[in-house]
């Protein structure tokens, strides 16, 4: 039987505020444990909650962003259960009226646009951190991540297979970031994803039972912990199994998910509004600021480099995938001019991004800032340099030997594009292997490019290519 | 809607308040009486008019996104049972 894959993702974004989201605690990541953990967030007997005004503008951001409905009345939750690292025994959540509601992303696969609804999002605050390394045989609790404000996105069961859900992933976390409300960063737990996978016979309609993989803090954990998840479900369904809808783990030094809990009273959350918080009202006057504060989309950014800048979909794609290197791009081509835009481009993606793989650094970090980038792309636009000597003067650059003018001068790397000077070497060479040139001259064509090897070896490389190439070939045909 | 001495078990359990065997009847007859009282608010026609999620008629203060709290861990952790390397410790829990 065929199989068809359905997963619905639900994304726990850390809101990027300074304090926590019912208190003024700090947020900051890797504090020693418990110092940013108030009584608030402790729960101590008394204590109220206060909303953060933040918050809330980063979930409205959001929203807009996605064109989804701005709730102006929203209600937060209890939701009830005991676990160690969440001392008022409850999340305060959101639950029948979340702040954001429907909306969608276009995500692309291969060459394939689709467009992801969301169902809503909600505010959140996260609980504590459970250490269960031994102290002699109890648990050590960190409550500093408690209370940290979260958006939880969940979307609609629309994505098929590994491939959308991480695309879908990734699509929602450069947007978060270029929203400016999540840092995104995923090894602090910044965002983080639940997947709900389930499997049908392919062309029926009704959901087949799901179940909900926890805590994929990785896009490659995601990709596989649904490529498991769906042969697992597939195997059981066809050796006349049922699938029990439950909550599991993914696992990800065995490559494997498994069952997390069995009992099913742990799912009832028994939520109810939270009588310390009243409903939260946002005003049109609120929504219409943060309208204004909206920064240009992915999406429309991709088009934009596509019109003014003639980038390929493929290329304006690979360059909005992040703010950062977005940014990085326009610099590069405002310091270098449009008309070097491709050139740029290339460099972007090619060498640098090549680099920073190699030595593990983000753009925010790179040692070649985009102002000397650009330096060299212009160099290369007026023939200084051949593009192959510039890899060397990007070396140079990336080991911080200073900008692309200082590099060429210190290693003499100018471009020869003096016609007698290059006429000059190439008698030289030709006088100096006379059985090539014969041969060369009987039908040998391959040897041109033995021609150019000694041309740019009695150079050093420095020979503009394109003359060298139309001089050459004058003077073997004699 | 009636409610059976399980349900009052459970609800017991999810709540981690400690009910007696002796005890269940009485709360189940307790419960039951208060599920009465709300199935006779059930029945009065609310067409039109939007769940209450509160019973003060004002809406939510928001506060500036400031961070306001100092680090106070050593007087919360100088009255908490046990406390080891900043942490808290409870009994262990397993996931």
């Amino acid at each position: 039987m065929q199989w068809e894959v359905v997963i619905g993702l639900e994304v726990h974004a850390q809101l990027s505020t300074q304090s926590k989201i019912f208190s003024g605690a700090a947020t900051a990541y890797g504090a020693a444990p418990n110092t940013q953990a108030c009584a608030v967030d402790l729960a101590l007997p008394g204590v109220l909650p206060v909303m953060n005004k933040g918050a809330t503008e980063r979930a409205i951001k959001f929203g807009l962003a996605v064109g989804a409905k701005i709730n102006r009345t929203s209600v937060f939750a209890r939701k009830n259960y005991f676990y160690p690292d969440l001392p008022k025994g409850y999340q305060i959540s959101q639950f029948e009226l979340p702040i954001v509601e429907g909306g969608s992303i276009t995500i692309q696969v291969g060459d394939v646009e689709k467009t992801i609804r969301i169902t809503r999002a909600h505010l959140e605050e996260d609980a504590g951190k459970s250490l269960h390394e031994d102290f002699h045989g109890m648990t050590g609790i960190d409550l500093n991540r408690a209370s940290t404000p979260l958006l939880e996105i969940v979307s609609e069961p629309d994505l098929r297979g590994s491939a959308e859900a991480v695309a879908y992933a990734k699509t929602l976390h450069s947007l978060v970031q270029y929203l400016d409300i999540c840092d995104g960063n995923m090894q602090e737990g910044s965002f983080r994803c639940d997947a709900n996978v389930s499997v049908r016979p392919l062309g029926t309609d009704k959901l087949g039972t799901r179940c909900e993989i926890k805590n994929l803090n990785s896009f490659r954990f995601l990709e596989r912990a649904v490529e498991y998840e769906v042969v697992r479900q597939i195997e059981i369904i066809e050796a006349g199994g049922k699938i029990a809808q439950e909550t599991r783990l993914y696992d990800s030094d065995k490559d494997e998910t498994r069952s997390m809990r069995s009992k099913e009273e742990a799912f009832d959350y028994r939520y109810f509004p939270d009588p310390d918080l009243l409903p939260m009202k946002i005003s049109e006057a609120m929504i219409e600021e943060i309208q204004k504060t909206l920064p240009e989309l992915p999406q429309a950014k991709r088009g934009r480099f596509m019109r003014e800048f003639g980038l390929s979909s493929y290329d304006a794609n690979v360059l909005t995938a992040s703010k950062a290197m977005a940014a990085y791009f326009e610099q590069v081509v405002n310091q270098a001019g449009a008309a070097n835009a491709k050139s740029a481009a290339n460099w972007v993606m090619g060498d640098l991004a090549g680099a920073l793989k190699r030595d593990n650094l983000e753009i925010a970090h790179s040692p070649v800032s985009a102002d000397r980038l650009a330096g060299l792309v212009k160099r290369i636009a007026d023939n200084t340099i051949s593009s192959k000597i510039a890899k060397e003067v990007f070396e140079a650059m990336w080991q911080g030997e200073g900008d692309a003018d200082a590099i060429i001068e210190a290693k003499g790397l100018k471009q020869i594009t003096d016609t007698g000077a290059i006429e000059k070497i190439i008698d030289g060479i030709i006088a100096a292997n006379p059985d090539q040139l014969a041969q060369y001259r009987s039908g040998k064509d391959k040897l041109f490019s033995f021609f150019i090897g000694q041309a740019m070896k009695a150079t050093q490389g420095k020979a503009n290519p394109q003359q060298l190439n139309d001089l050459l070939k004058q003077k073997l045909a004699g | 809607m009636s409610l059976t001495e399980a349900d009052v078990k459970r609800i017991a359990h999810l709540a981690r308040i400690e009910i007696e065997d002796k005890e269940v009847a009485p709360v189940l007859g307790q419960l039951s009486n208060i599920l009465g009282l709300v199935e006779q608010m059930q029945a009065v026609n609310t067409d039109g008019i939007a769940p209450m999620a509160h019973a003060q008629d004002v809406s939510l203060r928001l506060r500036e996104d400031r961070v306001t709290e100092s680090d106070q861990h050593e007087a919360f952790q100088a009255v908490a049972p046990q406390v080891e390397a900043g942490l808290y410790l409870v009994p262990k829990v397993m996931e």
